[in-house]
């Protein structure tokens, strides 16, 4: 087991300071208001996270999965040598810290990395970027009634995933390194005032139990694993499940823990770049062959994959859980109203007819 | 508006029960607030899963293209033209549909009331001209004329144009408004302004596609977004592709589309859509003479020539 970690004091009246600081070594983000909503962005000079909001539309994984990636470029050009050569793009990510991310979405890189990062397979691109982010997650005091991460296999001050669990309180912060990488950062800034034995643990605690008192919403999926994939996927509520959707991106380009991507080559003139593309299972173009014959031609056999892959497939392939943290944006961003929580009863529940 | 419900469930089951139709297409409570879902009833039993109130702002014509069955479907009157719309165009046949009118009085901007509201909004309640909300700590009570969605705002087509059975006595329809203020601005910029402007507000497109997909013009088999072999629009995340995805999709659904807003509201980043396709809808209007979905016996101008009309080009 690991050495219980301390909790550190950081007061706030020195925490732009503070920030400041650490600005000089690493690329802060964090969350800003904008319009209609918070955004994670780079935090300029003079720019601090404003940890007052609800969760943020768009997770973070952009920041380890990029919408648009460029993997290689080349020449179209006969007269160069290298000219049809593949060349990687160089890509040297800078160090930074991510301050305010919520448990749940720091947890989703946990979920995504068997696709990314095992011991036989390495995604470079996804490694390296993972590498170079310090997540300082905020423990989440304010859920949305569409949180349920606590029946996701996480929970409002789950510390898996994250590197530094930061909770506020009255005129400080409670930090908490959970990893190397965290307690590097709080020696960076020299934040390493200890709190008293015992007592921040306490209400801490106390803290984390009231906090998941206020996650009201729930999924369940404590029968998935038993279930006969072959009998959820002839199920008959496939049907009036896949009704509504349209087969937009939204419920997979918001969600964390969504990884699927599309290789495309792009030229111009005489030189072209290899890149990745964010890609749905909701789109008709995903799965379509060579052949022209798409195993997945129809509405409802796409919206079928994205809850057997997340509830079904993943769970018997990994044994790590369902493939969601219960983060909730699909459900409020959804402009049909498709509800994973609805979804999963349906499934979780399910008794073929004999 | 929420007493509709009672005779759209009656109609709905009567015609169920006399088999008169196999499905009806309709709204059910959300799992949200301030959200419905689309479904279909097909057995007289389960009629009370209808709902309606003033969240149903979702275009049902959406889900009527190549379908065989016979239809009773829920039309408000942005819902009815785009059905007249999918009739022209050969998506549904009329006889295969019974239209359930309901005389609109606008669906709300859920959006825009919660930006208002002072924290997550719990729980939503309506009567005939407010919209109350409730939060922890909260409450909050909006007038319906305040909050509505930016297309219903400025609807002068609020009753159903085609229909068969109608829920309700006509509403009064608005007149007397411009619908075009927002458009006027930008038809004076110059080229790079129009750019600049244009880029602004797709800056955070994340080119989901749910504008196109909650339109019920977008039923191609394939988007040319999509088309591959070749492939015209490039799939990153490219300001020109964006662009292009935007500019040709509103093109094409000029002279078709009503002005119904389902693509504005489907979109999770809030860009403002409509701009673009309001201004050919201007343009239709003006050249033309035309606004969509009004009649089924005439073609719309976009894929008809006439002597008289106003281009020089093809004479
Ligand atoms: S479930 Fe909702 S968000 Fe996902 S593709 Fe369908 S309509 Fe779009
Ligand atoms: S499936 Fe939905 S709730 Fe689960 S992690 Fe993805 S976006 Fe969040
Ligand atoms: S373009 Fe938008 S407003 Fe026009 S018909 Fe389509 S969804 Fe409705
Ligand atoms: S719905 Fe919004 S974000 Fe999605 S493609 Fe349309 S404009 Fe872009």
């Amino acid at each position: 087991m690991a050495p219980v970690m301390k909790f550190i004091r950081i007061d706030k009246e020195n925490w732009e300071r503070d920030l400041q600081k650490l600005r000089r070594s690493f690329r802060l983000i964090g969350p800003v208001k904008a319009d209609q909503d918070c955004l994670f962005k780079t935090l300029g000079e003079g720019e601090f996270p404003d940890f007052n909001f609800l969760n943020t539309r768009l997770s973070l994984k952009s920041l380890v999965l990029p919408q648009s990636e460029n993997m290689f470029e080349y020449s179209l050009d006969q007269s160069r040598e290298d000219c049809h050569i593949l060349k990687e793009v160089k890509r040297n990510p800078t160090q930074c810290v991510v301050f305010g991310i919520r448990p749940c979405d720091a947890f989703a890189f946990l979920l995504v990395k068997p696709n990314f990062d095992t011991p036989e397979h390495e995604d470079p691109y996804w490694k390296q970027a993972y590498g170079a982010i310090t997540l300082v997650g905020l423990a989440c005091d304010t859920p949305c009634s569409t949180c349920f991460c606590t029946s996701a296999g996480c929970g409002p001050y789950h510390e898996e995933g994250l590197d530094v669990l930061l909770v506020p309180a009255d005129d400080h912060y409670l930090a908490k390194a959970i990893t190397e990488k965290g307690k590097h950062l709080l020696k960076a800034v020299d934040w390493d005032t200890e709190t008293a034995p015992g007592v921040a643990e306490k209400e801490i605690e106390a803290r984390r139990l009231a906090a998941e008192k206020r996650i009201t919403s729930f999924i369940s999926t404590d029968h998935l694993k038993e279930k006969v994939t072959i009998d959820l996927y002839d199920a008959p509520f496939w049907e009036d499940v896949a009704f509504s959707c349209i087969n937009c991106g939204i419920c997979t380009y918001v969600c964390p823990t969504c990884w699927c991507f599309d290789i495309q080559d792009e030229t111009r003139g005489k030189s072209g770049r290899r890149m990745r593309n964010w890609d749905s299972c909701m789109y008709p173009l995903f799965t379509l062959h060579a052949s022209g014959h798409n195993p997945r031609g129809m509405k409802i056999q796409r919206v079928r994959q994205r809850f057997m892959h997340k509830l079904k497939y993943y769970v018997d392939k990994y044994n790590n859980g369902i493939q969601c943290v219960g983060c909730g944006r699909c459900i409020r961003l959804c402009p049909v109203n498709i509800d994973i929580r609805r979804v999963g009863e349906l499934m979780n529940n399910y008794k073929p007819i004999a | 508006m929420l007493e509709y419900i009672h005779k759209i469930r009656e109609i709905a089951a009567d015609l169920l029960e006399k088999k008169e139709v196999e499905m009806v297409i309709g709204f059910r409570k959300g799992t949200v607030p301030m959200m419905n879902e689309p479904t279909f009833v097909n057995r007289p039993e389960d009629i009370t899963a209808l709902a309606w109130d003033s969240h149903c702002g979702i275009n049902l014509a959406n889900y009527l293209p190549n379908r065989k069955e016979r239809i009773a479907i829920i039309a408000k009157g942005c819902d009815s033209r785009n059905i007249v719309t999918h009739i022209i165009e050969n998506k549904i046949q009329r006889e295969q549909l019974v239209i359930i009118g309901v005389p609109c009085k606008g669906m709300v901007d859920r959006q825009l009331i919660m930006n208002r509201s002072e924290g997550e909004v719990l729980k939503a309640l309506e009567d005939d001209d407010n919209i109350i909300v409730r939060g922890h700590g909260f409450e909050k009570r909006f007038r319906k004329t305040e909050v509505l969605q930016k297309n219903c705002e400025i609807c002068i087509h609020r009753n159903p144009i085609l229909y068969d059975k109608l829920v309700a006595d006509k509403v009064e329809e608005k007149a007397d408004m411009d619908r075009y203020e927002d458009i006027r601005p930008i038809e004076t910029m110059d080229p790079k302004e129009k750019l600049d402007f244009f880029d602004k507000i797709l800056e955070s497109c994340i080119r989901c596609y749910a504008c196109r997909n909650a339109c019920p013009l977008c039923y191609c088999p394939t988007c040319f977004v999509d088309e591959h072999r070749p492939q015209w629009v490039g799939k990153s995340q490219d300001s020109t592709d964006i662009r292009i995805f935007h500019f040709l999709r509103a093109y094409h659904c000029a002279g078709r589309c009503t002005d119904c807003g389902a693509c504005e509201r489907a979109c999770p980043v809030g860009i403002p859509v409509r701009l673009l396709t309001k201004k050919l809808e201007k343009d239709c209007l003006e050249l033309f003479q035309w606004e969509a979905g009004m009649t089924i016996d005439i073609r719309p101008p976009l894929d008809t020539y006439k002597p008289g009309d106003s281009d020089n080009f093809i004479k």
